[in-house]
């Protein structure tokens, strides 16, 4: 990504390092150490079902913390080299768009332990005798709790990119590489930056159902604070506990400074507006960045060598590469659609035979029936709490939002709380169930919208600070109080933002229903009857079958709540409450 | 090459948009034929909707003709090539990147090297009046100087031809009056290797003041209905006896057949145009002025109302529809409706434009007519859209339909809910009301 930031001529040569090369060369050697050492762990000698010892002690952590953070790295990249070629493919092809998109949707509806528990034995026989196998289905893990959303963000993106540009671009013949990092990646950059930094916290929220993977009763604890968190509570060590949680906030912190304030800071010049705003986010890192000479150097390296290869490549190719063709999809044969209905049609109905005796060798009816049963009450559940969540969190959030100092300082703070797993409180919620002998089937619940609730809150705070100034003042200068003010003006402005929140929430709470409905604290295990407690048991016996199934029927739930439910308030939204 | 061989050639130019399950296709172009020779500014002057932006991304090889050739130096244009650059209305500016990298966007497409590329961009900038700001992003620009940005990127790359697509129309009038003085000096300085600009616009005035010849579109379906040779001299004088003959005589060609032709299409397809009943009323108003008493000067009217040809035409044709005026050779009269209109007072007015309607429009009493039939007095949007899409495109079956609506209500001939998209009998208010 060296073409965006601001362009150095490498004239700049002869200049000495400056004070802010003397900050930032070690903290560069340092990380580049880390990598090296993380690295190397990664791919010691293993053999499968052997026990990883993990130690309590908190000298550990900081290296459990690389080595978890170096897991999420590497699934970051792939998320993005992911996010770029399925977002592409999408708008390329309006045939490739048709199941590409909601294809999509069902993928961000599987839960992660679905995912883990398939793919680990063939990551283990991909790298036999080595750990990469099972850190390679740790990497997978959290890469699929990261990628889907921020595919979605791209494509979007994609979708909406003014048509003025394009035509500059076509005009003036980019090529589609040029076309991609002068125009595609930029416009895209906002929505993907707040995106990523939502996927990473998602990771965090998995990050102990990631790293300690049971399959077939066998269990594997890579090294990495969430196998801490898993021992320490396998081992009821509440200091550990503690240990853990102070860890993590301290990791969060870090690659917020360093990481994700600068990316806010960075991506903002990359907004589509034509005013500049009034307060554009700072970070002092970037600011280091940008003031340190030989990291421009750096990268201004890459910029360099493209212009000393590209004529060579230029002679090389005489004819320009065909325009890429975009939106150009009026023109259609009939019957290249039948056809392609078709055979999506086709191989629909023959997935469907295929997982139907997949999982009819094993499961009998009765058990199918109880599945979807099992589905309702989480269904249920997931339902209830969104409802409680949004009762709480809509005036809290307009209330904040209206606050702009305080709304300001929101986002790190609602990104820490929704990186925090839900298996830390666990200590907490177990002992209080069990002291107090409460129903875990109600009880337990709380915990599946710990972690996405607070998109609600965010996006309704994000949503009232947005209100126009005149609607305030019209509103204050016709003396609308109380109810009135709410039920006319606040409700109905932050509602299109309360949206994109509690489909959030809602979708999240479903795939965290996963580690939610299964509670335990040194030996005493809670459970609550549903379908993310299902598959969780599957997974630890190992059940394939069953395992899918569970996934099949929480996928199909999710999906057709978000049609019948969301997407229809959506487009209420859009008609009724926008402001244009 | 010599001064009689042209640069550009268009042959018999067809733009038709296909729509599923449509009978006919809709024409947006039609027959275009002109040629653009070097050492001359040529302007393409139409109504809003005769397709004259579609002409420029055909001539410029972003969207392909239906039917027909564009020619440039004699080789077809079927993708955009180097010799041709465009100046955008919305400017077009990349807001991430600074304004030598806007500038210097077409040359690294071209693959010229680094240091070529800076020398060329930063001689552009320092051209159309822009060094100092270099580094500047657009959105610290201000409108005028983000538009210059357009022109130093077109120019940088050393176009034959510059097209000009409303290049001024989203400026305020001094800065617009600005650019465009500084641009002509460029041009008759021969300042830029430019050698020929084909510009499209709205402004009558604006060609005028520029243009060496200019092609007058018809809509629906766009083709050229006239070209007129201009022969003044620059420095032009927009107040001068000779430029105003001109302007009058541009009116006169425009509404020699444009207003009230379609009346030929007559049905429930006509093309109502996107003009608002206040709108009606104030050029109604100004007709009525003594100074006028009735026949008005179409550039005098449109001086007095501050109105392009985009706005003013759309009105001109409603009032012709509704029969509250006449228009002819660059004149506009008032009817006697018009002036029974125009005394009424409000509730009356209304009365008078819903009788118009029944009578004069027949989408109107089409709408009408069929809410009457059915039994509980409702009818969904979506039949007469698609009845409308029978002869129009989707975008332009909801602004006529959308146009329908606003006259409709402004009469109160039949009520429209925008939630349910359903037009009924009753008064507005009186049904169950909205959530």
């Amino acid at each position: 990504m060296s073409e965006p930031l601001p362009s150095v001529t490498l004239t700049a040569w002869p200049r000495l390092p400056n004070r802010w090369d003397i900050l930032l060369l070690p903290l560069v050697f340092g990380g580049l150490f880390l990598l090296a050492w993380g690295g190397h762990q990664m791919t010691a000698p293993y053999t499968f079902g052997a026990e990883l010892p993990i130690s309590l002690d908190p000298a550990m952590l900081p290296g459990y913390a690389l080595r978890t953070v170096l897991r999420m790295a590497i699934a970051l990249a792939c998320s993005l080299l992911f996010t770029f070629l399925y977002a592409k493919a999408a708008v390329g092809s309006r045939r490739a768009e048709q199941i590409l998109i909601p294809l999509l949707d069902i993928l961000q509806s599987v839960p992660i332990l679905g995912f883990l528990s398939i793919t680990v034995l063939w990551f283990v026989q991909l790298f036999p005798g080595s750990l990469l196998g099972p850190e390679c289905a740790a990497i997978f893990a959290i890469f699929t709790s990261q990628a889907w959303n921020m595919a979605f963000s791209f494509y979007y993106s994609l979708r909406m990119l003014p048509k003025d540009l394009y035509q500059v671009a076509n005009l003036y013949q980019l090529s589609a590489w040029q076309r991609f990092w002068k125009l595609e990646l930029p416009y895209a950059m906002p929505g993907l930056v707040w995106n990523t930094m939502m996927s990473v916290s998602g990771g965090w929220f998995f990050v102990v159902a990631s790293e300690a993977i049971t399959v077939s009763d066998r269990t594997v604890l890579l090294p990495g604070i969430g196998s801490y968190i898993a021992v320490a509570i396998e081992q009821r060590d509440l200091a550990a506990v503690g240990y853990a949680i102070l860890a993590m906030l301290v990791v969060i912190l870090i690659t917020d400074q360093l990481l994700f304030r600068p990316l806010v800071a960075w991506a903002d010049k990359f907004k589509f507006e034509f005013a500049a705003s009034q307060d554009a986010p700072q970070s002092w890192f970037l600011e280091l960045l940008r003031r340190s000479r030989l990291l421009q150097l750096a990268m201004a390296l890459p910029d360099w060598l493209w212009e000393r290869i590209r004529p060579l490549m230029l002679r090389r190719r005489k004819r320009r590469l065909p325009l890429p063709k975009l939106r150009y999809w009026r023109r259609v044969d009939p019957w290249l659609d039948v056809l392609w209905m078709t055979v999506l049609g086709g191989a629909a109905v023959a997935s469907i035979v295929f997982l139907a005796r997949f999982v009819s060798t094993e499961v009998s009816e009765a058990e199918v029936a109880h599945v979807f049963l099992l589905g309702g009450y989480t269904f249920a559940r997931v339902v209830i709490l969104t409802l409680l969540a949004s009762l709480i969190w809509v005036p809290v959030g307009v209330w904040i939002g209206l606050r702009p100092r305080l709304a300001q300082h929101s986002q790190p703070l609602v990104l820490f709380l929704s990186a925090f797993p839900a298996n830390l409180l666990f200590p907490v919620v177990v002992s209080f169930i069990v002291v107090h002998h409460l129903d875990p089937e109600i009880w337990l619940s709380p915990l599946m919208i710990l972690g996405t609730q607070w998109y609600i809150l965010f996006n309704v705070i994000a949503g009232a600070a947005a209100l126009p100034n005149d609607l305030k003042e019209a509103a204050a200068n016709l003396g609308l109080r109380g109810l009135l003010l709410w039920r006319r003006v606040l409700l109905p402005a932050v509602f299109p933002s309360f949206l994109t929140g509690g489909l959030t929430a809602s979708g999240g709470a479903w795939n965290a229903s996963v580690v939610a409905e299964v509670a335990s604290w040194g030996s005493t295990t809670l459970t609550a009857s549903g379908i993310g407690a299902y598959i969780a048991e599957q997974t630890v016996r190992g059940d394939h079958p069953r395992v899918a199934l569970g996934i099949a029927v929480m996928s199909l739930y999710v999906v057709l709540f978000n049609r019948l439910f969301w997407k229809r308030l959506y487009a209420f939204a859009q008609r009724r409450l926008a402001f244009d | 090459m010599s001064d009689t061989e042209t640069l550009l050639e268009l042959r018999q130019v067809n733009k038709r948009f296909v729509a599923t399950d449509r009978r006919e296709d809709i024409v947006v172009l039609q027959n275009i034929d002109f040629s653009l020779r070097p050492g001359e500014i040529v302007a393409i002057l139409g109504r809003s909707g005769c397709g004259k932006s579609t002409l420029l991304r055909i001539i410029c090889g972003l969207i392909p003709a239906s039917d027909g050739q564009v020619l440039y130096r004699d080789r077809p244009v079927t993708q955009p090539v180097a010799g041709i650059s465009m100046v955008f209305q919305t400017f077009g500016l990349f807001p991430w990147l600074t304004v030598l990298e806007n500038v210097e966007l077409g040359l690294e497409a071209q693959g010229v090297p680094v240091a070529e590329r800076r020398q060329r961009a930063l001689a552009a900038i320092d051209m159309i009046g822009l060094d100092g700001f270099e580094s500047a992003y657009p959105k610290e620009l201000s409108g005028g100087m983000r538009q210059r940005v357009g022109f130093a990127r077109a120019l940088v790359v050393n176009p034959d031809v510059l097209l000009m697509d409303e290049a001024f129309s989203a400026l305020d009038v001094p800065t617009s009056e600005t650019l465009r003085g500084d641009l002509l000096d460029l041009w008759l300085e021969r300042q830029i290797p430019t050698r020929a600009i084909l510009m499209v616009s709205h402004s009558i005035e604006e060609t005028l003041m520029i243009a060496d010849r200019l092609v007058i579109l018809d809509s629906n379906p766009g083709r050229v209905k006239a070209e007129l040779p201009i022969n003044l001299k620059h420095p032009r004088d927009y107040t001068s006896p000779a430029f105003r003959r001109l302007v009058e005589r541009v009116y006169e060609v425009m509404t020699a057949t444009a207003v009230g032709e379609q009346r030929a299409v007559a049905g429930i397809g006509y093309r109502l145009p996107s003009a608002h009943v206040a709108q009606l009323l104030g050029v109604l108003d100004e007709i009525s002025h003594p100074a006028y008493q009735g026949l008005a000067d179409l550039s005098a009217l449109a001086n007095a109302l501050e109105l392009e040809v985009d706005d003013l035409f759309p009105i001109l044709e409603a009032l012709q529809l509704l029969d509250f005026a006449q228009v002819a050779d660059g004149d506009i009269h008032l009817t006697l409706h018009g002036q029974a209109f125009l005394d009424a007072d409000i509730q009356r007015r209304k009365v008078i434009f819903g009788e118009h309607l029944l009578k004069r429009v027949p989408l109107a009493s089409h709408i009408c007519r069929v809410i009457d039939e059915r039994s509980n007095q409702r009818a969904p949007e979506s039949r007469f859209l698609r009845e409308l899409e029978d002869h129009l495109s989707e975008d332009e079956a909801e602004r006529v339909l959308q146009v329908m609506i606003d006259w409709g209500r402004y009469a109160e001939l039949f009520a429209y809910d925008y939630d349910s998209g359903v037009f009924s009998a009753e008064n507005p208010g009186e049904g169950p009301t909205a959530v």
